[in-house]
């Protein structure tokens, strides 16, 4: 049988952030995958050097706006690391709420697809429901939806109104209910589990050697968490637990994200109940030649930020690392092998920024009239998980 | 490992090769060596010392382009930047990629936005800017200018 190409990106007429899979074929089996990026590159790293320190923490907040809070975290750190001085108390509590309450945002962003791909349409509007209220309480913190501009290098920039933490309060618990009967509904699923284990298996030897990150490499059996290797924001300072499997498929990749979620809910909830006083800003003035590192521990893994200074108001190079940039490679472990109605999952299980995975254009294959787009994609996923329902005698 | 084992062993295994020691804090290491050695050096932190790569970062000094190496010991949080200055007119030194898959992509980047010459690289092509770019023009460069005049500009207005 000759082999066939199809090619997935780079534009989708509904959603932004192009990326361009081209997946080798032959029959249903997945060959070969060529990841190519560089559609969405807007030179960041190359404009923040034109733009003072403070400045450039806006400039990289809209690197991605379901993580803007992850960069400028890494950013501010790093700045404070040429420094070398600590934020004060209240600071790092308020960095740590804000930070977790977009890891269950963005947790709850992905279960949502990961279940539209598979066919669970409820699961999709069920999740994106709870997801507003977390938005709604983003909202009431910050001023915003997305983009919080909270952080400034030396603090942040709003205090937490005590006023607002029993909304809250009330707000994260009410999510916990739908979660826990998702959990349930997810994890003890027949079909769920036919359809997702074993599928897309990343090795533990794989993740090490690929230097995958976030959820991608503790679905591996890697316990590789920023926020427990190096004590940082309020997580030294509070009761929380990483989670880590072993088998490295989709399936566990699942679990990890919503088993995150119920610990970020407990980080957020401890977080403002022991908020401690005082300042939250040091009004840094100057900032001296030097290199400074920071890293957080980003919803999809580590964000890494190497920021140089010369002694000037600017930066002379402001390296960024994303960690979709180290996760996105491994798909050349998990996908060649596997057919391509799990293709669409795979790609999703790493959490890519979101909307990648059903973009695909028409191809036609060399011998054939073989046409596939987005939809198609999808329903070819959605297709499978019907026919292990009727398999298993499951309406 | 306590952060004084590493910087020990460090020191011991490759103390020719390595041309700067600098300790900012004890959990922040900053270390030049020299080009041949870089991926002897490397896959001893990766390998034997079981360290994570998170990335590496180029930047042209206008004497130099300096390209650090960024690991970490993940119990002690111990952070170690390996540090080589290269030939600005023809930067090129040897590829980690053997040692390191996760080290491909990035090796990518620095090859078209600095221009640096990764010996042994399987697959050294550009990754994020377009087809259309011309060869030669490395927007990192301290020196680079702005070659298309007629590029229309979005400023977000």
């Amino acid at each position: 049988m000759a082999k066939s190409v199809i090619t997935i990106g780079p534009y989708h007429p509904l959603q932004e952030e192009p990326e361009l899979f081209r997946l080798t074929i032959e029959g249903e089996k997945v060959l070969n995958i060529d990841v190519m990026v560089g559609y969405n590159h807007r030179g960041i790293e190359k404009l923040s050097e034109s733009r003072t320190f403070d400045q450039a923490t806006f400039v990289i907040e809209r690197i991605c706006g379901i993580c803007s809070t992850s960069h400028p975290f890494a950013y501010t750190r790093a700045v404070e690391d040429i420094i070398g001085l600590e934020v004060p108390e209240r600071a790092k509590y308020i960095r740590t709420i804000v930070a977790e309450i977009e890891r269950i945002h963005s947790h709850l962003l992905w279960m949502g697809l990961a279940g539209h791909f598979l066919g669970y349409n409820t699961v999709y509007m069920w999740v994106w429901k709870l997801r507003e209220e977390i938005l709604d309480v983003l909202e009431a913190l910050t001023g915003n939806r997305n983009n919080y501009a909270m952080f400034k290098p030396g603090g942040v920039r709003r205090d937490i109104n005590p006023d607002d933490i029993s909304f809250v309060l009330k707000k994260i618990d009410g999510i916990l209910p739908t979660i826990e009967m998702l959990k349930k509904a997810i994890l003890d699923d027949p079909v769920l589990h036919a359809r997702l284990k074993g599928i897309g298996t990343f090795t533990r030897e794989e993740a090490i050697d690929y230097c995958a990150l976030g959820p991608t490499s503790r679905a591996s059996g890697v316990a590789r968490d920023v926020r427990k290797d190096t004590a940082y924001g309020a997580y030294d300072r509070i009761d929380w637990d990483m989670i880590v499997t072993e088998n490295g498929d989709v399936f566990d990749k699942a679990v990890i994200r919503i088993l995150e979620t119920y610990e970020s809910v407990k980080i957020v909830k401890t977080c403002l109940q022991n908020l401690p006083g005082g300042e939250i800003d040091l009004n840094i003035t100057s900032i001296p030649p030097g290199e400074g590192i920071g890293a957080h521990e980003a919803p999809r893994g580590e964000t890494f930020h190497y920021v140089r200074s010369d002694g000037t108001n600017r930066p002379v190079r402001h390296k960024v690392r994303a960690p979709t940039f180290m996760n996105l490679p491994t798909l050349k472990a998990t996908v060649p092998g596997c057919t391509i109605s799990d293709a669409t999952i795979i790609l999703a299980a790493i959490d890519p920024c979101y909307c990648c995975t059903e973009r695909m254009v028409a191809v036609r294959s060399p011998e054939g009239d073989l046409l596939y787009n987005g939809d198609d994609l999808v329903r070819l996923s959605q297709e499978k998980t019907a026919s292990i329902m009727k398999r298993m005698g499951i309406k | 490992m306590t952060s004084e084992e590493v910087r020990g062993g460090l020191r011991e295994r490759f103390g020719e090769d390595i041309l700067e020691f600098f300790e900012k804090s004890d959990k922040r290491l900053y270390m030049e060596v020299r080009i041949e050695s870089l991926v002897t050096i490397a896959s001893y932190i990766f390998k034997d010392l079981e360290a994570r790569f998170h990335t590496a970062s180029g930047v042209d000094t206008r004497t130099g382009i300096e390209v650090l190496y960024h690991f970490s010991i993940e119990d002690s949080g111990y952070l170690i930047s390996v540090r080589v200055k290269l030939d600005r007119e023809n930067p090129q030194v040897d590829s980690l990629s053997s040692v390191i898959i996760g080290a491909e992509w990035i090796e990518r980047e620095m090859y078209e936005l600095l221009g640096i010459n990764f010996r042994g690289h399987p697959d050294l092509r550009r990754l994020l800017l377009s087809d259309l770019w011309p060869g030669g023009v490395y927007p990192l460069k301290a020196d680079y200018k702005e070659w298309d005049k007629n590029a229309v500009r979005d400023r977000g207005v």
